[in-house]
């Protein structure tokens, strides 16, 4: 069938704010299918909260809505568009939610709005886990034993029926959250509890535990005319029980005959037949390891993490063609864009293996409860293509960024180490740990009774072993080289083998050449010819990259979404492609994140599927000699790279090394602060523990603290006495002279963040943006104004100066992002990077300055007055936006949400509105907060704090809240003459404070208690608890003073009538 | 120990010798699927191939004893680019270097599989040989060049004699041009009592045996080597169903008249989209073909196509306008592949059902 003809208007929505369980994936998606109807001739209507995608842009739809995804906004965007269609499944489970909600609400059907691809009860089949199970049922699917529950002891009542262990899975949430596998009863409450609390709809589905299964996810896709294919199936290598989002994949599946293949392959076109899904899902299958036998474990009836996956390791683009299905194409109709030749309607063959490693935040949280289950925990993931499973494997490994280069584990060597109980803790370090284990010797059988890893992975694992041994007891054998780069192994982990340096096995490899070729991923196995420029690197005969005449530039991808290098960064790479093109060069891109537009193959010239690390950037350089490589839009990811990279004579474009090193080294930076006379706090380089302490009492406490080359804050304190130092020292960071540590003067005041472009000359700001939170809340967590609201007109001139003369004065070519405070009416310059920030696409958008593709030009010798900007400041706009930071707490288990200098956000929202107060509303609303405007709030704050607490708990208590207090607290209050009730703390018994935000008695609860990281204090339980229930939890009086004002600006005040004399009887009233 | 492939161009691939370290001589060609070598090495119609999988890793989960589609593997080498040492599954009772070792197969692991898959993509297939190191690489490609393969595929892969699986339902005869198991299992499956009879039976003998059905299975080769069988297959025409399956459909189509063709590097994987004409749907097939009926000439024939595939549209499949008979090119038993045009058995068992009340005469009902 061709196109629908009686559709003109479609509205896409988005998936908002990056999330655990959500991430760049959906932005790919959604670009993928805005682009996608475009090209078809559709008017296309975008909402989406995330100012940080791609597809927000304008150029991606005719419309686009950068509003918070609820049923009141869209509705609001339905009633002014009028949309005929409206594509729910490409954002992610915020989309298919908001479709069913918007459909509940009577919305669709009032203005007449179909929705496409799937319809809504194919939807509520697969998500609602009683419909689904009756599905099944009538399929003759096998799904494990399973009861829904919507109350705690229906739990016990199934529990005592099949035994423990059970697994919990929440109906209709994100990534599992609330679910897990309970072993006892305990955890069967605890996870229960949480279950009901997150399900919208309080239902629980307790199933019969399958652990120890095989994990196989099949990608499939359906058009209407019932034509059904399999795009790729994976295998996870952490077999059932570990959240797919969570395991090693591989792909295409390793160890199923293809007896099994084809019969979970028929299983899922039935399914996805059944459920008459119209566009792309996912099916989750467990097969046991010991026969035929299969389950059922859910379905996605939509694009998903897994699809994004899929699509980037065959080539397959599942979210364009979904949404080309969505408006009537069948798959035999559609051209497969990687062959050109060929048709969508067939099932890509591959001829390499692909292996997606999860990226976890536990790097910055440390404290965080690292055993993976059914929740899901990582922020991103990487992905590698390899020609072997070792290489696919050790290649992700590499790209991950964690400072490890090869299977190391962090298990201290001198310690016997019980393996059993090591390799049975599913936790992010089990791989590392089992290949350890084989190292010690420990036989593949009881690893595999531990960990029920395929043993053929293990003894994939063995050979990475034994090669290690080869070459310990080889060095310089040219031949065992050959073999071990085969293999994926790094040549940092031969060097370390072989007692040299990374460069100069790098050098024996080109004298010997031993060096990669580029093959092509083209969904067929070279069956078809394709001139798809997507290419990964391996050891082989044929190398098949073309070279071309033209001039090139190359450009640094970002890696995995992580806290602290997010999507925004993804959004500049992407842009930055663009810009290399328009100014006549050939883009050519290297990443391993597999969620994003900058990795989709058409985004830019070339795409090289690569870790980036230096010996795999330098081979790319080497195989397509640009002219140089642009450092500054990957984020700390690129730049780490841009020193050793100029080393071995690579050029890096934009703002020099030595200038970049003038911004990031403490020393040389207050060095050309004071050249340039501008202020910044005192502060300075400490090398030891004494040295910092001697620093610290030179510019006297409170101090901030941090490792110099940092990402995101992360291990940045700040500190208020000696003795917090030295445990700081003690217990966040290896301090010596090669990794020193930074110590300024913690200066109290408003933080004002500026993102500029220059050539060296000319400097353009886009935009000045002013934090709500104080300084010492990281930039990345804070609410930010822009346009400022509170600084006079000499302030900001101050402010533009200081950037224009700091560009310069640096030489920036480029971008650059300063983060200044001003302390008692004086501005001080807290920090300069020398690159793209997280705001780029949020100014980008509001002020329509294309920054990252002026930069770029800039960057190619443009001067910026040749591309129209003079050095100045952009004129501001009538309209207030805020950007509203975005955390995944109720994912992470055990971590502190208190805001400090260490960025804890995974994404972020745009509000957008006439007055501060109404955009910090749209805002907050977008970030998932809810705001009612009555109940109750709970202060437990520190002495330190009561002070200016106080105007907050009167400001509460005007509109009406009830205030909630603890003893210390509310005597305080009481004092000054505010009704408060008292709760009790959590030792003085039930019912405590903890039990009363677990009732869901408490709307907002602010603690400034006992910052820290030690679970055990009551500070922290309290959080967690408003956390896992649900409750607005507030850590910054700035934060909520900014709430406060907008619940005020709602509120309508109920005071009674100023009482006069009663009037006259007799009179008529 | 390192052997090489020589191919008729005088290229050459060097790799590691795994299975038999014979010499052996036979036609490149390659093959998509990622699962299923086991029925891949096995099936008949790659009688005197030196089969190339384009997947990196066979033999992840070994050799089991349910998989095999025949006894003896016919075909000439095996070439990959890595061949597991340490295989795992539940089945497996041996890994892929020991049957070929069993079989006397020669195979290279270690090779750029994709690099000869693109050559063979470019060039058509090959002749190539699997041979030492110290073999003389000139020399064996100019034999190569000089010399045509044997042409009696057929022959050595058929049955000698004939014998019956004894079943209580339809009674089908096979005949036996290097059928897999596969075919066999479907029509088992459906409780036909079947005689399996060699290639070079007669049609008279054939009828001799009324059977409810005739299938002619697949095989290797080149089908207008066989001429014997489309002789046979014009005398049972019209006179029994008849169902065909690969070198089967191709026989069917020689003996109404329509050409066969080589292909450049023929079909063989098992993601090929076809298209059902009738119903508008689209399969993804298990295909293994190097020569497909040449679309030119068929609309004179009494041939009705039903079935095209979707990437270069050869003809997939057709039906007699008057007789009982229809084929396909791909291969509805699968194993290797999906088993999405499995119902095809049915419509030949329906056909056999319904020929019969129409006193074996016309039956458009296909």
């Amino acid at each position: 069938m061709p196109k629908r003809l009686d559709i003109q208007k479609i509205l896409v929505i988005g998936s908002g704010p990056i999330v655990i369980g959500q991430a760049a994936e959906f932005d790919y998606a959604g670009t993928q299918a805005c682009q996608a109807l475009k090209e078809e001739g559709y008017e296309v209507i975008l909402v989406n909260s995330n100012p940080a995608t791609i597809m927000t842009d304008t150029t991606m739809a005719d419309k686009v809505y950068i509003e918070p995804l609820t049923v009141d906004f869209v509705s609001r965007i339905i009633r002014k568009e009028k949309p005929d269609g409206v594509l729910a499944t490409l954002g992610g489970q915020t989309g298919l939610n908001l479709a069913v909600e918007l459909h509940d609400a009577g919305i669709l059907d009032e203005y007449d709005v179909e929705l496409l691809g799937t319809n809504l009860q194919s939807i509520q089949q697969a998500e609602d886990r009683d419909l689904f199970r009756t599905l099944m049922n009538e399929l003759n699917e096998p799904i494990p034993e399973s009861e829904i529950i919507r109350s705690l002891p229906e739990a016990k009542e199934f529990v005592a029926k099949i035994g423990f262990p059970v697994i919990i899975r929440p109906a209709y949430t994100l990534g599992g959250t609330g679910g897990g596998i309970a072993s006892n009863e305990a955890e069967l409450i605890e996870f229960v509890s949480s279950g009901l609390k997150y399900s919208p709809v309080t239902q629980v589905l307790l199933e019969k535990s399958i652990a120890g299964f095989k994990e196989i996810e099949y990608e499939v896709m359906r058009d209407g005319n019932d034509g059904a294919i399999v795009v790729c199936n994976m295998e996870n290598i952490d077999p059932v029980g570990v959240h797919t989002g969570d395991s090693f994949v591989v792909a295409p599946s390793q160890t199923l005959t293809d007896r099994e293949y084809q019969m979970l392959r028929n299983a899922s076109l039935k399914i996805i037949r059944a459920l008459e899904i119209e566009g792309g899902c996912n099916v989750q299958l467990a097969l046991d390891p010991n026969s035929s036998d299969y389950y059922i474990i859910e379905v996605n009836p939509r694009v998903s993490r897994s699809s994004a996956l899929a699509s980037k390791a065959t080539g397959y683009p599942i979210a364009k063609l979904a949404a080309k299905i969505a408006v009537g194409y069948t798959l035999d109709e559609l051209k497969n864009p990687v062959t050109g030749r060929t048709y969508a309607s067939f099932e890509p063959a591959l001829d390499y293996v692909v292996t997606k490693i999860p990226r976890w935040p536990f790097d910055k949280f440390e404290a965080a409860n690292r055993t993976l289950g059914t929740q899901m925990k990582a922020t991103g993931e990487v992905m590698a293509i390899g020609r072997n499973f070792e290489e696919s494997l050790l290649k992700a490994v590499r790209s991950l960024e964690t400072d490890i280069h090869h299977l190391q584990s962090s298990l201290d060597p001198t310690i016997d180490t019980d393996w059993e109980a090591v390799l049975k803790k599913t936790d992010d370090q089990r791989i590392y740990n089992v290949t350890e284990a084989l190292r010690s010797g420990v036989a593949i059988d009881s690893i595999y009774e531990w960990t029920k890893i395929d043993p053929f992975f293990l003894y994939k694992l063995k050979n990475i072993t034994e090669i290690e041994n080869e070459l310990a007891s080889q060095p310089y054998d040219i031949e065992l080289l050959k073999e071990a780069k085969n293999k994926g192994f790094s040549d940092k982990t031969i060097a370390k083998l072989w007692g040299t340096t990374e460069r100069a096995i790098y050098n024996l490899r080109e004298e010997n050449q031993v060096m990669p070729i580029y093959k092509m991923v083209d969904t067929c196995a070279a069956e078809f010819d394709s001139a798809t420029p997507y290419y990964y690197g391996t050891y082989g005969q044929e190398n098949e990259v073309e070279e071309s005449k033209k001039k090139s530039v190359l450009v640094l991808g970002s890696g995995p979404i992580r806290i602290g290098q997010g999507i925004e960064f993804d959004y500049a790479t992407v842009h930055t492609v663009w810009a290399i093109q328009e100014a006549g060069y050939e883009a050519i891109i290297i990443n391993n994140n597999p969620e994003t537009v900058s990795t989709d193959f058409s985004t830019s010239d070339k795409l090289y599927f690569e870790p980036l690390t230096v010996e795999d950037v330098m081979h790319v350089v080497r195989q397509e000699n640009p002219i140089g490589v642009v450092v500054q839009f990957g984020g700390q990811t690129a730049i780490n790279l841009a020193s050793e990279l100029s080393k071995r004579g690579v050029q890096i474009l934009g703002t020099s090394l030595e200038d970049m090193d003038r911004a990031e080294d403490r020393d040389k930076f207050e060095r050309t602060l004071q050249m340039l006379e501008i202020p910044q706090p005192p502060g300075k380089t400490a090398t030891s523990v004494d040295g910092a302490v001697q620093v610290a009492k030179d510019i006297g406490y409170p101090v901030l603290v941090r490792p110099s080359y940092v990402l995101g804050g992360r291990a940045m304190e700040i500190v208020y006495q000696e003795n917090e130092l030295l445990q700081y020292m003690e217990n966040a960071v290896k301090i010596n002279p090669e990794h020193p540590v930074l110590i300024d003067r913690y200066l109290f005041g408003k933080e004002i963040e500026v993102d500029a472009i220059s050539d060296g000359d000319t400097v353009y700001i886009p935009g000045i943006m002013e934090h709500i939170e104080r300084a010492g809340v990281h930039s990345g967590d804070s609410i930010a104004v822009y346009p400022p609201q509170t600084l006079s007109k000499e302030m900001k001139e101050q402010i533009i100066e200081c950037t224009t003369k700091l560009a310069r004065g640096l030489k920036i070519v480029g971008l650059l992002n300063i983060q200044y405070v001003i302390s008692k009416d004086e501005l001080y310059v807290l920090e300069v990077n020398p690159r793209s920030s997280r705001t780029v696409p949020f100014l980008s958008k509001i002020t329509g300055v294309p920054m990252a593709n002026l930069a770029t030009k800039a960057i190619l010798g443009k001067s910026l007055s040749q591309l129209g900007y003079e050095t100045g400041y952009h004129s501001e706009p009538k309209d207030v936006f805020v950007k509203v930071p975005v955390f995944s707490f109720a994912k992470l288990r055990r971590v502190d949400i208190t805001l400090g200098p260490e960025m804890k956000s995974t994404g972020e929202v745009m509000g957008r509105d006439r007055t501060l107060e109404k955009a910090l509303y749209k805002g907050l609303i977008a970030s998932g907060m809810k705001i009612p405007t009555f109940g109750s709030v709970l202060f437990t704050i520190a002495d330190k704090d009561k002070e200016e607490g106080l105007s907050l708990v009167q400001r509460f208590y005007e509109i009406g809240y009830q205030i909630l207090a603890t003893e210390g607290t509310a005597n305080f209050i009481r004092e000054h003459n505010i009704p408060v009730t008292v709760v009790n703390k959590i030792q003085e018994g039930s019912p405590s404070l903890l039990d009363r935000i677990q009732q869901g008695e408490v709307q907002f609860v602010v603690n400034t208690l006992t910052k820290g990281k030690q679970p055990a204090r009551d500070g922290f339980r309290i959080r967690r608890e408003a956390v896992e229930n649900g409750a607005v939890c507030l850590t910054s009086f700035d934060t909520v003073s900014a709430i406060l004002s907008v619940v005020e600006s709602m509120t309508f005040s109920a005071n009674e009538m100023p009482s006069f004399e009663k009037r006259k009887e007799g009179v008529l009233v | 120990m390192k052997r090489q492939l020589i191919l008729e161009d005088g290229s050459t691939f060097e790799g590691i010798g795994i299975g038999s370290l014979r010499e052996s001589t036979g036609e490149v060609v390659f093959t998509t699927g990622m699962t299923g070598y086991q029925e891949t090495l096995s099936d008949p119609s790659y009688c005197d191939q030196i089969i190339t999988f384009t997947y990196p890793l066979i033999g992840n989960y070994g050799i089991n004893h349910e998989d095999f589609e025949s006894i003896d593997p016919a075909a000439a080498g095996i070439i990959v680019s890595e061949a597991t040492v340490e295989p795992n599954h539940w089945q497996s009772t041996s890994t892929f270097d020991e049957l070929l070792k069993v079989k006397d197969i020669p195979g290279i692991t270690g090779i750029d599989t994709r690099a000869l898959t693109r050559k063979l993509r470019i060039h058509g297939t090959l002749k190539g040989k699997i041979a030492a190191m110290e073999a003389d690489v000139g020399e064996i490609a100019a034999d190569l060049a000089a010399k045509a393969l044997p042409r009696d595929q057929v022959k050595k892969v058929s049955t000698h004699t004939p014998y019956t699986l004894p079943g209580r339902g339809k009674r089908v005869v096979l005949v036996d041009f290097g059928a897999k198991r596969g075919i066999l299992r479907e029509l088992i499956e459906r409780g036909c009592n079947v005689t399996v009879v060699p290639y070079d039976i007669s049609g008279e003998e054939i009828l001799r045996l009324q059977p409810d059905g005739v299938m002619l299975s697949n095989g290797p080769g080149d089908p207008t080597d066989v001429p014997e069988a489309i002789k046979m297959v014009k005398n049972i025409l019209g006179k029994v169903p008849v169902f065909g399956i690969c070198l089967g459909h191709q026989l069917l189509g020689l003996a109404c008249g329509v050409k066969t063709i080589k292909m450049k590097f023929g079909h063989r994987g098992v993601n090929h989209p076809v298209k059902d004409l009738e119903t508008g749907k689209v399969m993804i097939t298990s295909q293994n073909h190097g020569y497909t009926v040449d679309v030119r000439g068929i609309d004179e024939t009494d041939l009705v196509v039903t079935h095209m595939a979707i990437n270069d549209d050869t003809i997939e499949g057709y039906r007699h306008k008057h007789h009982p008979a229809f084929s396909v090119q791909f291969h509805p038993e699968a194993s290797p592949g999906p088993t999405d045009s499995n119902d095809l058995f049915e419509q030949f068992i329906a056909l056999m059902k319904t020929s019969k009340k129409a006193g074996d005469q016309v039956c458009q009902n296909v």
